[in-house]
Parts: C-alpha cells; sequence; structure tokens
C-alpha cells in the first residue's frame, strides 16, 4: 500500500486517529484497492498496531495544520514495517516508522438501513447534551418515543441507587435534522464512545446518525461525507436487565407530552411520617432486587459483509469482559478518472490532489 | 412537608451557583436548612471534619422568584435535608443559561431534591433538563445540631486582607508546614506565621482596620485590651486553605474574629449571603 493525502486531509486523519485513541488501543489497517473490497483473504492482507505509536507520529494538531504539506503512508508486508512520512515546509521530511502485526481480518456485520430507528442531528445538538453527565459517567440511555428523546444516565446494578444523582435530558424530535421512530425503545450504551466520536463530528462539522434497534441489538453512531464514513459499532445493554430498570418510568413518560408541573404529586408527608417514628434518621426505601447479570451482550455475527463501501480502517476493541465496541472508520473513494489509470497496488486514502503519485515500491 | 422554589432571573441563577460552588469546595456533604425566610448551608463541628464548622445563610427573596415552603409542622416550619453540595453544583453548572430553574423536594426511590431546568432550543419545544439530587431528611430531633452558632467571644476581630493575597501566602506556606498561626491585634494588625525547624516564615499585614465591634469595652471581659497584644491560634493550614480556595464571590466585608488560643472565626459578609467559617485551634 502507498497512500498520499495532502494539506487539510492530513488533519482529518490526525484527528480521526485521535478520535478512535479514546476508544481502544489498538489501530487495525486495511487498505483497500480502488475503494471496494477484495474478497479473497490471501490477496488483502491486514495489520494492526498500538494506537499510540501512530497518534505519537500525528500528535500536534496545530503543527500539523501549521506546517505539514503532504503525509505518505507506505506498508511494506515483508518487513512487517508501515513508514508514514510527513513532508513539511522548507522540505523537512519527517520519516516514522512503525511496527505492526499481521492479523486476522475482523469484521463487524451491521446494516445500519435496517435499523428500526434513526436519529440524526448536527453534532452541537449532541454535544449539549453529553454536557449534562458528568465525565465519569459510563453510559447513558437514550429512549425515544414518538415525538420525543430522552437521555438518561444509567446506573449500574451494584451501585447504591439511593446515592446516585440521576440526571434526564428530554428533547423534541424537532430538534432533530431526521427522526425516524418505528417504536418507542430505550438502549444504554457507552457514554464515552459517543464522546470520542462526537469530538470528531464535531471538528467536521458532520451530522451524526444514530441507528438502532432493540436493546441487546447494536447501536451505530455515523457520520459521513464524500470522501469519509465513520461508523462507530457499540453494543447495547440487552433486554432483560435494561426492562427492569427503565420499564416504570418509560411507561409513565410516554402517555403524555411534556410532563404538567406538578407538586402535588411528591407528596412527601407519608414518607415523614414513617421517618418521625423510626428509630433511626435512616431513608425507608427496600432497594428492589435486581436480578441480572451487569454484562453487556453485543450480537455480532461474524460473517463477511458484501457492502459496496468498504472500510480503509477498522478497529476492534480487545475488551474487557463487560464491554464490547467496534468502530469502522471507512474512506469512500471518489469514482473518478485519475484513479482507474492507478495500478491496482497503490491506493488512495482520501481525495488527493490532481498530480498522482506515480512512485509505487 | 413540601418546598417548592423558582429562579427565573440569570443573574439570580448565576450568584445562587457561585454560592453553591463555594459550599462544594468547603465540604462534601453538609446540612441544608429550608426555612420560610432564609436558606441555609450548614456544616456542625464534628471530629470527622477536623472540627471546622460552616455557616451559610442566604436571604431567598434575593434570590428566587417563587418560594413555597411547608415545614415539618406548623410551629417547626423548617425543613432540614442532608445533601452533598457537589450534586447541586454539577446540576447547576449546566443550567446557567436556562429560562427558568425550579427546585422541588420530591420522593422518588428516596427522597430527593429535584433540580428542572428548561433550556433554549433548536425547536419550538423547550429542552427539559431534570435532575434528581438525592438527600436524607434530618428528623427534628437532630435539629439543635444545626442550629446558629453564637458569636464567640472573641478576643480581637480585624478585617481581612484581600482573600487572593491571603490565599497565595497561604499556598506558599503550606510546601513548608502543616500548621500556621494566626494573629491579629486591636491596631490593624495582622500576621500569618509559620514556624518549623529550619525556617520561619511571617507575613505582616499592616491598616487592616478592626470592625466597630470590637470596641465594645464588654468584649474580653471587660478589660481594655491593650491594642497591640496580639490574639493568636494555631490551626491546620489546609483547613485555612480550603476556606481560602473556593471563594468565589468577592464579598463586600471580611473579617476575622480570633479567640485567643481556641478559634478562628472567618466571616465573609455580602448583600445577600454571609458565610462563617470556624477554624479551632490546634495545640
Amino acid at each position: 500500500m502507498d497512500c498520499v493525502s495532502t494539506g487539510g486531509n492530513v488533519k482529518v486523519l490526525a484527528k480521526a486517529i485521535h478520535s478512535l485513541s479514546r476508544i481502544g488501543e489498538e489501530l487495525y489497517l486495511e487498505p483497500m484497492e480502488d475503494g471496494r473490497y477484495q474478497a479473497p483473504p490471501d490477496q488483502a492482507f491486514h495489520c494492526k498496531m498500538p494506537i499510540k505509536s501512530v497518534q505519537a507520529v500525528f500528535r500536534s494538531l496545530s503543527s500539523l495544520e501549521r506546517s505539514v504539506e503532504k503525509c505518505r503512508i507506505q506498508m511494506n508486508s515483508e518487513k512487517s514495517r508501515l513508514t508514514i512520512t510527513l513532508h513539511c515546509k522548507h522540505g523537512l521530511l519527517k520519516t516514522h516508522n512503525l511496527s505492526f502485526q499481521d492479523c486476522e481480518s475482523l469484521q463487524a456485520v451491521f446494516d445500519k438501513e435496517s435499523r428500526g430507528n434513526v436519529l440524526q442531528a448536527q453534532p452541537r445538538l449532541w454535544v449539549d447534551t453529553v454536557l449534562h453527565f458528568p465525565p465519569s459517567l459510563e453510559e447513558v440511555c437514550v429512549s425515544v418515543s414518538g415525538e420525543r428523546v430522552w437521555l438518561k444516565n444509567h446506573v449500574e446494578d451494584d451501585a447504591d441507587p439511593s446515592r446516585a444523582m440521576m440526571t434526564e435530558l428530554c428533547l423534541s424530535s424537532e430538534e432533530f435534522d431526521h427522526f425516524a421512530i418505528s417504536s418507542q425503545n430505550s438502549i444504554t450504551f457507552c457514554l464515552k464512545e459517543l464522546r470520542g466520536l462526537l469530538t470528531f463530528a464535531e471538528s467536521s462539522g458532520l451530522p451524526v446518525s444514530m441507528y438502532f434497534d432493540d436493546p441487546g441489538s447494536p447501536v451505530v453512531l455515523s457520520v459521513s461525507d464524500s470522501v469519509l464514513e465513520a461508523n462507530f459499532v457499540l453494543a447495547t445493554l440487552s433486554e432483560d436487565s435494561h426492562q427492569h430498570s427503565h420499564s416504570n418510568s418509560k411507561a409513565e413518560r410516554c402517555k403524555a407530552q411534556p410532563p404538567p408541573d406538578d407538586f402535588m404529586s411528591d407528596d412527601m408527608d407519608s414518607y415523614l411520617i414513617a421517618m418521625e417514628t423510626s428509630e433511626l434518621a435512616v431513608p425507608s426505601y427496600e432497594p428492589a432486587p435486581h436480578p441480572c447479570s451487569t454484562n453487556h451482550r453485543a450480537r455480532l455475527s461474524s460473517t463477511r459483509q458484501e457492502e459496496e463501501e468498504e472500510e480503509e480502517e477498522e478497529l476492534l476493541d480487545r475488551p474487557p469482559s463487560k464491554k464490547f465496541c467496534s468502530l469502522f472508520f471507512g474512506s469512500v473513494l471518489p469514482a473518478s478518472t485519475q484513479l482507474t489509470s492507478q495500478t491496482t497496488r497503490s491506493q488512495e486514502v482520501l481525495a488527493s490532489d490532481s498530480e498522482d503519485e506515480g512512485e509505487k515500491e | 412537608m413540601k418546598f417548592r422554589a423558582k429562579i427565573n432571573d440569570v443573574g439570580c441563577l448565576n450568584h445562587f451557583t457561585r454560592v453553591v460552588n463555594t459550599i462544594t469546595k468547603l465540604t462534601k456533604a453538609c446540612v441544608l436548612r429550608l426555612t420560610v425566610n432564609n436558606v441555609y448551608f450548614v456544616l456542625s463541628g464534628k471530629v470527622a471534619n477536623g472540627g471546622v464548622s460552616m455557616w451559610c445563610e442566604l436571604l431567598q427573596v434575593n434570590f428566587f422568584d417563587e418560594y413555597q415552603l411547608e415545614g415539618v409542622s406548623a410551629d417547626s416550619n423548617e425543613i432540614c435535608l442532608e445533601v452533598a453540595p457537589e450534586n447541586l453544583s454539577r446540576a447547576l453548572k449546566t443550567a446557567q443559561n436556562a429560562k427558568f430553574v425550579k427546585i422541588k423536594l420530591t420522593k422518588k426511590h428516596c427522597p430527593c431534591l429535584t433540580l428542572a431546568a428548561e433550556l433554549p432550543s433548536l425547536s419550538s419545544v423547550s429542552r427539559v433538563v431534570t435532575h434528581d439530587i438525592p438527600v436524607d431528611v434530618i428528623p427534628r430531633r437532630l435539629w439543635h445540631d444545626f442550629k446558629e452558632p453564637s458569636m464567640p467571644d472573641f478576643d480581637v476581630s480585624i478585617y481581612l486582607p484581600p482573600l487572593k493575597t491571603m490565599k497565595s501566602v497561604v499556598d506558599r506556606m503550606k510546601n513548608l508546614s502543616n500548621y500556621l498561626v494566626v494573629e491579629a491585634n486591636l491596631s490593624g494588625e495582622m500576621n500569618l506565621k509559620i514556624e518549623t525547624d529550619l525556617v520561619s516564615v511571617t507575613t505582616h499585614f499592616k491598616n487592616l482596620g478592626n470592625p466597630p465591634w470590637a470596641d465594645d469595652a464588654s468584649q474580653g471581659g471587660g478589660q481594655s485590651r491593650p491594642v497591640e497584644a496580639m490574639a493568636h491560634a494555631r490551626v491546620d493550614i489546609r483547613k485555612l486553605q480550603q476556606f481560602l480556595n473556593g471563594q468565589q464571590v468577592n464579598p463586600s466585608k471580611a473579617m476575622c474574629n480570633i479567640v485567643d488560643q481556641r478559634i478562628v472565626h472567618l466571616i465573609l459578609l455580602q448583600e445577600d449571603v454571609s458565610l462563617q467559617y470556624f477554624i479551632p485551634a490546634v495545640a
């Protein structure tokens, strides 16, 4: 593989790397030929490397913007080496040689178009809503009904529910660019990965789409434009452990419009009577039993997918037992004539200027 | 027992938020006392918090546009809750540009202070964010622990130097010693001293002025105190630093009362809110 990206695209690539670094520890690179996935596995090759080493090459976004004119990425499969050369101003060349490991191709099968529910909004909207939750919050629950979207923090089953602060944000469907809901639903997934995607999306100004089905089924967060497509596939909490926490409150909410301003329903008197007559000053509730495990179960099968638009890079996080996240960051190659003049061994990572790199390895 | 209040004004909201942020820096848990006229944040001096106590009093009418309280009973028309101020801070933080903020006492899975803010949105329907902050209701029989502290029988009362200056002095002294001596006299002089085996450092402040009540001859047991005589107290430097770190608001008056070798009593006064902080002396 030998590819070049120039100008502003280098910064986009760097931001993508930074965004991915917040998700997992390893970066998988899978080059494509002419933007199409080659079915026979022996022709393509795949590599993985620690993301921190790649991140180090693109560490400073501001200096990349200022001084890097061109970035060339070459893969040498015999020596298991990836060479990234940054062509900077004043003829300065910075060459980074990174070693990688060969590995199996890893793919998560997902078909986002078949998801029953789609939400799309400008990144600003997502960022503003996520702001209401503390940075330490691990998981967020997104619920939808006919006209509303709720985001609330998810409290782990084993945490003490009496001490946790519950935050819930309610948005109208009108705030979304696209709002297609097939049924009332509620999914819980990792907030950290969403934040990672949002930093990238916000800087690129691209709208973020969320495709999902029932709890347990993965949620796909996606940004795309003419030259790139990023898909973050996240596991969601499965049905049984999910329903218990959310079914009651969801049922009440979905009945009506924004809840009326009703203080009468929150009467403290009966509670107070119980308090005054008890020996100790402790709340008189009993925590409800939570019968389900806290493990997330992703339903991702491993059959190969046959889509036209494929990925340049994949990231699959080999997670601790609780979480499973996978992310695809792809580049959609424009079907332009200049590409057909390339030999099969050269790849374009992102749109380059019209002077093609004639040099081949 | 009912409580509900509403803040419509963005200035009041910001001010209230800053007060809560100050309390958050001073303690992890405190008692929130709600009465018809006032809102109090109280920390009673216990061994667990190093004997430090705090009393913060807000005049509710200067913050809330609506305020309704039904206390525990007709003759005890107030509510006492134990709360983690950090939760309040977090809830208020993202509501700074809200159209209004409502606070009410509710019962969810446990008693909660529910804060609901209506936020501007891109559509005709506002965004609503709701925070349920768990609280503990404090029964009446424990209320005596959270009464307003009486003014100590101080030996010297003096106005404090600018808090920022004090903070930078104390921050540097903390690197050298765990204990600091605060001393002051009725001539408007105050010293902050540390003393270790290797080094002693003193910072002198002059012309600070003494609050009028210090001239009252009935203080100090009827004998007028020599103006040059210093009253001093040795305190844990971290407690003083914590107090100085937390200050977000510039008070209109800042004073310090010292009971010789017993207590350093810090008072910050503003138009709508007052904060008192008691640091016990150590041997």
